[in-house]
């Protein structure tokens, strides 16, 4: 039994880095993979044969919409994690911490539908063919999506590749 | 070497690593001789690098309790109360085992009749009933013409179980080749994935044999013959809980 236990679970870390790098909260982000799993289990019946990793994909990127129009409308302010300040590990790690920082901070700048392309294609390693069925979309959109968000990315690397720590200490100093 | 020209698509497939070879080291030969084009592509795939290092360590972390898959299946299940399940185990125990002993010495001695069809329908399921891709070879959507299509064959009215009240959705069915003819297969699955099997067929001895349990391997099932066609219903789950589907597969082949 339990094709869904072993068929799922596995898929849980990805669905929740996935939501996490979409809404850059990890409260907000569980509620999502919370009701994604639960939608899940109910619907389990209903899911298409073979690897299930696109249709969870495709419940939690619809949950997160609903969750992005949701807060638009109230003009509701997610609170963006920080890094991890009280950690004091070695500089080089801190460092590496600060690049990483920086460009997931450049990745949530990125327009929403880009951004989601992006992560299931680069990140998640959806094929483009399974990025399209999650998002909706035709696979030549999936296409055009992803060259212009990593040419929109790059240009923000390459703009402040002289200055990325310093970018980086400017956007904490605001906060 | 093919002619295609190089597209934006290939590079971007390039540097996600999912072209054919072939097409892989077209791209990379062209990048040798388009020192810009290659270093874009170089950058595209340190970016995603960098964005799959940034993000590595939340896939790392330890799962929250509250995303705990096992507690929302339970959850889902709405198990019975221990109470009902004491109640059920002291029954089973009682008639199920004295009914069970009683039955085997018939399933085991009749070779050719109901305790063959138990065997085809446990050697159905263990072949369709893990298959992802094709467990069913008509889908539930054309049930109609599936019934159709098997009692056509069966040359007898087979009338298709509904189990939904039971919580078991049906996938579809296919016509299965045994040694004493035809068989129609039919698959269900329930919310969690759990699937079940109902096999029927014309029996030949046995014409009319009362419902008996039968086990083996990891599934388990019931199998009966009522007015020269048999049934057998067969799946994973507990026998107790199996009881009552093949009750109900009875009830409702007999009022055909």
């Amino acid at each position: 039994m339990n094709d869904m236990l072993r068929l799922v679970e596995p898929v849980i870390p990805a669905l929740r880095r996935y939501a996490r790098a979409l809404v850059r909260n990890r409260a907000t982000a569980d509620d999502l993979v919370q009701d994604c799993l639960e939608r899940a289990v109910r619907h389990w019946h209903e899911r298409r044969e073979g690897d299930p990793r696109p249709w969870l994909f495709t419940i939690l990127h619809n949950l997160a919409v609903n969750q992005f129009r949701r807060s638009a409308r109230r003009g509701q302010h997610i609170a963006i994690d920080e890094a991890n300040e009280d950690d004091f590990g070695q500089d080089a790690v801190q460092e590496q911490k600060l690049i990483y920082q920086d460009v997931l901070d450049k990745l949530a700048r990125l327009p929403d539908d880009q951004r989601a392309v992006l992560l299931l294609v680069a990140v998640e390693d959806l094929s483009y063919a399974d990025a399209a069925r999650v998002l909706d979309i035709p696979i030549g959109t999936v296409m055009s999506r992803l060259s212009r968000a990593r040419e929109k990315l790059q240009q923000e690397i390459e703009g402040s590749a002289d200055g990325a720590p310093k970018n980086v200490v400017q956007l904490r100093s605001i906060k | 070497m093919t002619n295609r020209p190089i597209t934006e698509d290939d590079l971007h497939a390039y540097v996600d690593g999912v072209l054919e070879p072939e097409r892989e080291a077209e791209v990379a030969a062209y990048l040798e001789g388009h020192p810009d084009m290659a270093r874009r592509v170089a950058a595209f795939s340190d970016q995603r690098d960098l964005l799959r290092q940034a993000l590595a360590p939340i896939a790392d972390e330890p799962l929250p309790s509250r995303l705990n898959l096992s507690g929302m299946i339970e959850k889902r299940q709405r198990r019975p109360s221990p109470v009902w399940w004491a109640v059920a185990a002291m029954l089973m125990l009682s008639i199920g085992g004295l009914g069970g002993w009683v039955m085997r010495g018939s399933l085991q001695t009749s070779s050719g009749g109901l305790a063959a069809l138990a065997q085809e329908a446990a050697y159905s399921y263990s072949v369709y009933a893990p298959d992802r891709v094709r467990p069913v070879e008509m889908r539930a959507s054309d049930s109609a013409q599936l019934v159709q299509w098997v009692s056509n064959r069966l040359k007898q009215p087979v009338k298709l179980p509904d189990l939904t009240a039971s919580g078991y959705r049906l996938m579809g069915g296919r016509l299965i080749a045994t040694s004493h003819g035809p068989a129609a297969m039919f698959m269900y699955d329930d919310d969690r994935g759990d699937r079940l099997v109902v096999l029927t067929r014309p029996m030949i001895s046995d014409q009319s044999a009362p419902m008996a349990p039968h086990s083996g391997g990891d599934v388990s099932g019931f199998a009966w013959a009522d007015g020269g066609m048999g049934y057998s219903l067969v799946g994973q789950a507990a026998a107790e809980a199996l009881k009552p589907i093949a009750n109900e597969v009875r009830r409702q082949a007999r009022t055909i």
